[in-house]
């Protein structure tokens, strides 16, 4: 008897906690189908209304969406195809190669983890506009290339490749090149999948860097355009959802279609 | 063998360029610019100047001490009621995937997003104030009271990581050995004793990553109060971040934002050198 209670009262706390994860994405999307003023209504709007369209050409005629949402996704195509390729090849030197200098390269990376990202906001932004590189696709993109985390997910996941494997290849003549391309790389797929995740995650969200490296309406990406759009003095709260849908229906998506590999993603290896 | 010595510098090469550029320059550039302060659109070199500000800045102390606040208050609370859910979650035997991506959305959407959905719901006619009404208790001034403000910010946050770190102990717990919760029935141990004698001790190391990798997000907060709150009411919601951003790109003074930003560095390095030694191992 007293079994059976501890676990109903773990699905009590269970479907209660579901309830609040998921309500305040079922509320933005339909207030994203209302006018401005029903967030506000009472009793609260519940249900779905036919103003989405409506508050969708608004939303483009105030910050373009269909330009921002273009940004956003080739700033983060370039950079998720980039930054995985990048920090591949940085995890399989430090994890299946000895040379002069590796650990103390290696512990910099992971020093640098704990710098918050604002500490070097000042500097990087200087940097960019010295070289001229202020409101463009480059300046946003470039900065977090080299991500720590993820050169530290990757070097974890490639111990995992036999050495012999390795050994064999070369022994067979196989170039350096040719081995991490071909023998490397498809062994370590479903990590390239979850580090990829990480990254593309990493991007989307992005809000900070953007808001300072971009100058002009076309070129926000979605998180600015975003708050920009709820920095105005009078909110048209209809627009803000769409616009909110919009940046978040995307990432939920992929998400639900590839769960296991997202969380994997998020989570990192650092917990098996 | 020799000939191969320069293959993982080959590989390296690209990440070890941009980590130069992007990230060792500025931290070199920000301690020279902690040094300088702005006259007539020059910078020029003040010595200690900006540091004996910070000192005696009043807001300064004021961003460090919410932040404080938040970090003592969010993150306990969080990661409490992430152990109790993720516990319940091992314990259940249906639905157990659906109430993981239910659980695991939050994490997924983005800062901004998320803060203007709770934004408008935590507004003094919103929607969680409708509900507090309803039930015949008085509205909450979510965002125009300080302190408030502040539980606006932890509510917001905790909603969107209790998830993330559910999952995380999730995948800890189950790995807990199957025997020592055996034993301890046998003895007679209720649940609610099996959770504090059994669980939380095994899952000591994960507690112990999830809190550094919470208290590092939380000195680095700025999507949050920055959509939220704009850092108000009267400065009550300002963090680091914030301060270093209004510092350097409303009021232009790039100097003294570059000592902000070296001292909090510093700061974060102390406080997870102690949280290690605190927490022993590892």
């Amino acid at each position: 008897m007293k079994q059976v209670s501890y676990k109903s009262l773990g699905y009590l706390l269970l479907i209660l906690g579901a309830i609040i994860s998921l309500f305040p994405f079922y509320w933005a999307i339909v207030s994203s189908t209302h006018v401005s003023g029903k967030v506000f209504a009472k009793p609260p709007t519940l249900f779905f209304g036919d103003q989405f369209f409506i508050n969708l050409v608004n939303l483009n005629e105030s910050i373009g969406i269909v330009r921002v949402l273009g940004n956003s996704l080739l700033i983060v195509t370039i950079y998720t195809i980039s930054a995985l390729a990048v920090c591949t090849m940085a995890g399989y030197a430090f994890s299946k190669f000895k040379f002069k200098g590796r650990d103390v390269l290696f512990a910099m990376f992971m020093v640098s983890m704990m710098i918050p990202f604002h500490a070097l906001v000042i500097p990087l932004f200087k940097l960019m506009a010295n070289l001229n590189w202020l409101n463009s696709y480059e300046a946003i993109i470039l900065p977090s290339i080299a991500y720590p985390f993820a050169i530290f997910l990757m070097r974890q996941n490639l111990f995992a490749v036999p050495d012999p494997m390795l050994e064999a290849g070369r022994i067979d003549g196989v170039s350096e090149w040719g081995l991490f391309i071909r023998i490397v790389l498809p062994s370590i797929k479903p990590a390239l999948a979850a580090v990829a995740i990480f990254l593309f995650m990493h991007q989307w969200n992005n809000f900070l860097w953007p808001l300072i490296a971009v100058q002009t309406k076309e070129m926000y990406t979605l998180p600015v355009a975003l708050s920009s759009l709820f920095g105005l003095s009078r909110i048209d709260y209809g627009q803000v959802m769409a616009g909110v849908v919009i940046a978040t229906t995307p990432i939920i998506i992929f998400f639900l279609a590839l769960q296991k590999h997202f969380i994997a993603g998020v989570l990192g290896s650092a917990v098996k | 063998m020799q000939s191969k010595m320069h293959v993982p510098y080959l590989f390296l090469t690209p990440a070890l360029v941009l980590f130069s550029v992007f990230m060792i320059y500025p931290v070199i550039y920000s301690l020279f610019l902690s040094f300088q302060s702005s006259v007539q659109g020059e910078m020029v070199f003040v010595g200690l100047q900006n540091y004996e500000k910070l000192l005696s800045d009043t807001i300064f102390l004021k961003a460090v001490t919410n932040t404080f606040i938040i970090l003592v208050i969010q993150v306990p609370m969080m990661l409490f009621i992430a152990i109790v859910l993720a516990n319940a979650l091992n314990s259940v035997k249906r639905f157990k995937a659906l109430f993981r991506v239910s659980f695991f959305m939050p994490a997924v959407t983005s800062l901004v997003a998320y803060s203007i959905i709770f934004s408008i719901m935590l507004m003094g006619d919103g929607l969680l104030n409708q509900i507090i009404v309803a039930t015949g208790l008085d509205a909450v001034p979510w965002l125009s009271h300080p302190w408030w403000a502040k539980m606006a910010l932890i509510l917001a946050m905790t909603w969107r990581w209790i998830g993330y770190n559910m999952i995380i102990y999730l995948a800890a717990i189950q790995n807990i050995d199957e025997a020592l919760y055996e034993a301890a029935s046998i003895d007679g141990a209720a649940k609610i004793k099996q959770f504090f004698y059994i669980t939380i001790p095994q899952l000591k190391p994960v507690i112990l990553f999830t809190a550094v990798l919470s208290t590092i997000g939380t000195l680095q907060l700025f999507d949050e109060p920055y959509t939220l709150t704009k850092g108000g009411p009267s400065d009550a919601t300002l963090t680091l971040g914030m301060y270093i951003y209004q510092t350097g790109f409303r009021y232009y003074d790039f100097g003294y934002a570059s000592t902000i930003a070296y001292v909090t560095v510093i700061a974060i390095g102390i406080l997870t050198y102690i949280q290690f030694k605190v927490t022993g191992d590892e």
